[in-house]
């Protein structure tokens, strides 16, 4: 699949930063449809995960409030280029995705 | 006397009742640092100190001006504003972002492995002006920051 995920990892002088794009609705589940007056149910990345070459480097927690279409970076020691960076999400259907790129 | 006495073992009851709810708010009870379980309790929270409490296992944390903040002074539209938080200190273990007005808080926590630097970014929703907190523990302790964005239009709801 892998079709809701934009990564890119740079190695700048030692330093990976990462960078993410995730299409997602993150519906909060407070929200309410105009024309019906239904609330629409809540649904929502609650986790995130990076691993660089199979280690852990992020690991995160997502309440309803992130953003429509999360964007997620962060930085960390080491890792060069051609290594592998592995992203993988999951909401609260159960719904999940992940890529995997190379550090460039 | 006899409603006395009741009265007394009523008073008991309800004072272990309530160490039990603050163990667990404590994150005694529920070890809110196994990351495969999402912190339920925390990001249902609706008040600051029971989500920081929830998140980070105390709701006591001290200001510090190593932790920057940085979202916009004004947001256009609160259903993205972008907030980067960075921690000037060593042994990072996690970060939680909240914001203050929302009606859960708390909006991430990021857990940092060694080698990762505090230094994260992401996209929140505001419903209304107030602050958006830090929290980072670093070596066992609690630190914070906040700042203030003025939200112009929602983000939540509508």
């Amino acid at each position: 699949m892998a079709k809701t995920i934009k990564i890119r990892a740079k190695n700048r002088g030692g330093i990976t930063t990462v960078k993410s794009l995730i299409s997602h609705p993150m519906e909060t589940g407070f929200r309410k449809n105009k024309k019906t007056g239904e609330t629409i149910p809540a649904h929502f990345i609650q986790e995130v995960v990076c691993k660089h070459n199979g280690k852990v480097v992020l690991n995160c927690e997502w309440g309803a409030s992130i953003s429509k279409n999360p964007y997620l970076a962060f930085k960390f020691k080491g890792g060069k280029k051609g290594d592998s960076i592995e992203l993988s999400w999951k909401d609260n259907k159960g719904e999940s995705d992940s890529i995997v790129t190379k550090i460039r | 006397m006899k409603h006395d006495q009741k009265r007394r073992v009523f008073l008991k009851g309800s004072v272990a009742a309530s160490t039990v709810g603050l163990a667990v708010g404590a994150g005694l009870l529920t070890p809110g640092v196994v990351l495969a379980a999402w912190n339920k309790n925390a990001f249902q929270a609706k008040a600051i100190d029971k989500a920081i409490a929830a998140a980070a296992g105390n709701p006591t944390t001290t200001p510090s001006e190593k932790i920057t903040i940085k979202a916009p002074d004004i947001a256009e539209n609160g259903a993205v504003v972008p907030v980067s938080i960075k921690a000037d200190m060593d042994g990072v273990d996690t970060i939680a972002l909240l914001v203050e007005k929302n009606a859960n808080p708390l909006s991430a926590i990021f857990h940092l492995p060694k080698g990762t630097l505090p230094d994260v970014s992401t996209r929140v929703k505001m419903g209304k002006t107030g602050d958006v907190i830090a929290v980072v523990k670093a070596g066992g302790k609690l630190y914070s920051a906040r700042k203030g964005v003025k939200v112009t239009i929602g983000g939540c709801g509508g």
